[in-house]
């Protein structure tokens, strides 16, 4: 199109800004303010030094010496557990309220799945000095109640979600909502690499730091690159952030793992690139569960931050194109990567991350001794114990 | 039909009574009647809302309508039977998120034709977001009609109207739709700016929900659009809502 400032944001057919036109101008707004931020080196050295002095980046790169033996593998594992707040979340929730500092926007929107995202964005308001409004489904709360005590704790307002499958999806929808009724004073901080351009772009730019560490941390342990990177697929922020900087590196392996929950035959999943047809939900071309007249299935998983019907447009593409492979793990495989990861190497992941450690372990004798497996550990799993505490009274 | 109809209007010096309503809702057997209740009592287009899982743009009202349309087992190829079954002869505009349509496939737009509708609005396909499927929808049977906002810029709203048929919808304030109590006072601004670039008759909507408002916006604008009163009104009772319908349009016709 003609006007000029115009994202049309797309990754191969993926993408795109399917939006009321009302967000229109807020995007075009949003879009240019990005760009113009990324080329400014005071906004650059601000981010970069609370990245370092208040997110305590870089995050570690870990041997799983134990972890390696059991699959016969070398084993990494990329800290962002170790992150203030306990996820990847921080690291685009900090650079978005930087952002939304920088254009004059006081009021933030987010929607949160797990509470990860949001806990990282109530933090960043907190620091900043923003007035944070959070939306949650219903079922979320309940789930993942320290995480809403720690938001509300950090001066945020929680806003519960009724509508539709109260969960990560209609949380998204209400913020959509807000945002179109608000967006001359309101920033909307999306939670991952999903939404209309330019977010699927800015996320992944500002969780590409993972990568970039992690590949100039292996070279330097190793000597050499990664044989497969992998990671887990909600939206797919965190694996995007760890992938990015190996795209071009064509012999590294990539592997996103989606939420099979009770089964991909079941019906009841998250496993939107395994089982799902393109469409558009929340302002993007992507992969989608959808029915036969194109109505969103409601998606299920055990971890809140998984339990999404749609990903990332820029997966999409990756899984299309082939640079990437997609796989899944059940509610089951990832309740025992939960507890393995802990008890090999004393890291309890979260619930989400849970179902990569659960793929990797059950793939032993697919690498070579030497061969090394990067896997990002998106998150650690102390929002979790209560929860799995719980279900393992009822299956004991 | 819808491009003649506004025609005819404009040509009368009439201002369009514009009334949506979400197909299937409160059932599916008392949406058709709806659906002629309120043709009968003098709209001049009536929107069909395709009922959608997540509709963004929405607000409570229309969430709930969808949702008990939904329940009720609608989806676009039911809507468009519904449309069929009303044989009314006003224009019908669909009113439909895009994942429906995209999910029919490119034969919808004949099948909508065939069933009797006459133009077709999307809620998340703003110009230029997608010039392939704008083009299918632009050259297909139904008139496009696109949406403004408050926030677009003179020069897009520009182009939008260059790229739309049958009427431009302006959405009246920020938000999603719902009721309002009162007319936003930068809405006369707005629609001057946006009928110094267009050529086509500019209905507006969003939040309009009394006679009294609708009489205002009438004054402004070349056509009035009422949705979630409607919605509100048909859930409890038909023939309140088509009571409802009466009162607007004398409302309009007196403006
Ligand atoms: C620890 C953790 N990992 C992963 C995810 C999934 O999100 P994404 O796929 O965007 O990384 C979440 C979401 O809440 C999370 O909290």
């Amino acid at each position: 199109m003609t006007a000029a400032t115009h994202d049309t944001g797309r990754f191969g057919p993926f993408g795109g800004q399917y939006v009321p036109e009302t967000l229109i101008p807020a995007l075009d707004e949003l879009t240019a303010a990005y760009d113009a931020a990324m080329r400014d080196t005071r906004f650059t050295s601000v981010l970069d030094e609370m990245l370092a002095t208040y997110v305590g980046r870089p995050s570690a790169l870990t041997e799983a010496p134990n972890f390696s033996a059991h699959i016969g593998a070398r084993v990494l594992l990329k800290r962002e557990d170790l992150n203030h707040t306990g996820a990847h979340k921080i690291n685009n929730a900090l650079a978005q309220a930087l952002l939304a500092k920088r254009m004059g926007k006081q009021r933030i929107i987010a929607e949160t799945g797990a509470g990860q995202h949001g806990v990282a964005t109530a933090t960043a308001c907190a620091r900043l000095g923003l007035d944070c409004v959070v939306y949650m489904g219903e079922e979320d709360m309940r789930r993942q109640a320290l995480n809403v005590f720690r938001m509300k704790l950090m001066g945020a307002e929680v806003v519960p979600v009724t509508s539709g499958t109260r969960t990560l999806k209609d949380a998204t929808s209400e913020a959509i909502r807000d945002w179109v009724g608000t967006c001359d004073h309101s920033y909307y901080i999306i939670g991952s690499v999903v939404g209309p351009a330019p977010y699927p772009r800015m996320v992944r730019d500002f969780q590409a730091i993972i990568g970039r560490e992690a590949r100039a941390q292996v070279l330097e342990r190793a000597g050499k690159l990664p044989t497969s990177v992998v990671a887990c697929i909600g939206g797919g922020s965190n694996a995007m952030g760890v992938f990015h900087a190996f795209v071009p590196d064509t012999g590294v392996e990539l592997v996103g793992v989606e939420a099979a929950g009770k089964g991909l035959e079941t019906g009841e999943h998250s496993a939107s690139l395994a089982c799902g047809k393109p469409g558009v939900l929340h302002g993007a071309m992507s992969y989608l569960l959808q029915d036969a007249s194109g109505q969103v299935y409601p998606a299920h998983s055990v971890s809140a931050g998984l339990d999404y019907p749609g990903v990332g447009p820029e997966h999409s593409w990756l899984k299309d194109s082939g640079r990437a492979t997609y796989v899944s793990c059940t509610d089951a495989d990832a309740l025992n990567g939960f507890g393995l990861l802990a008890r090999l190497e004393g890291v309890i992941p979260a619930l989400e991350t849970a179902h990569a450690v659960a793929w990797i372990a059950a793939q032993r004798g697919r690498w070579a001794a030497d061969d090394v497996v990067l896997l990002c550990v998106s998150g650690r799993g102390d929002k979790d114990v209560a929860q799995v505490a719980q279900m393992d009274t009822f299956s004991a | 039909m819808l491009n003649e109809t506004m025609s005819s209007l404009r040509a009368a010096k009439r201002r369009a009574l514009v009334c949506y309503v979400t197909a299937g809702h409160p059932d599916p057997a008392r949406s058709v009647a709806l659906v002629q209740g309120i043709a009968a009592a003098g709209a001049d287009v009536i929107e069909l809302g395709v009922p959608f899982s997540d509709p963004v743009a929405d607000g409570p009202v229309i969430q709930g309508s969808s949702q008990m349309a939904l329940e009720a087992g609608m989806t676009l190829q039911k809507t468009l039977e519904l449309a069929a079954a009303t044989r009314v002869r006003v224009p019908l505009v669909l009113f439909s998120y895009l994942n429906p349509l995209l999910a029919a496939g490119p034969n919808v737009l004949q099948q909508a034709k065939d069933s009797g509708i006459s133009g077709l609005l999307v809620t998340d396909l703003p110009v230029g977001a997608d010039p392939e499927r704008e083009a299918w929808i632009g050259k297909g049977p139904l008139s496009f009609v696109r949406l403004v906002a408050p926030t677009t810029p003179t020069n897009r709203m520009k182009q939008i109207a260059s790229h739309g048929s049958g009427f431009v919808y302006l959405i009246s304030r920020l938000g999603v739709t719902g009721e309002r109590s009162d007319v936003s006072v930068d809405l006369p601004g707005t629609v001057e700016r946006l009928r110094s670039v267009c050529a086509l008759p500019i209905c507006v909507g969003f939040g309009v929900s009394s006679a009294a408002q609708a009489r205002a916006v009438a004054n402004m604008a070349d056509g009035v659009v009422v949705g979630s009163a409607l919605v509100r009104i048909a859930e409890r009772s038909v023939d309140e809502a088509v009571a409802f319908v009466r009162s607007l349009r004398s409302a309009i016709d007196a403006a």
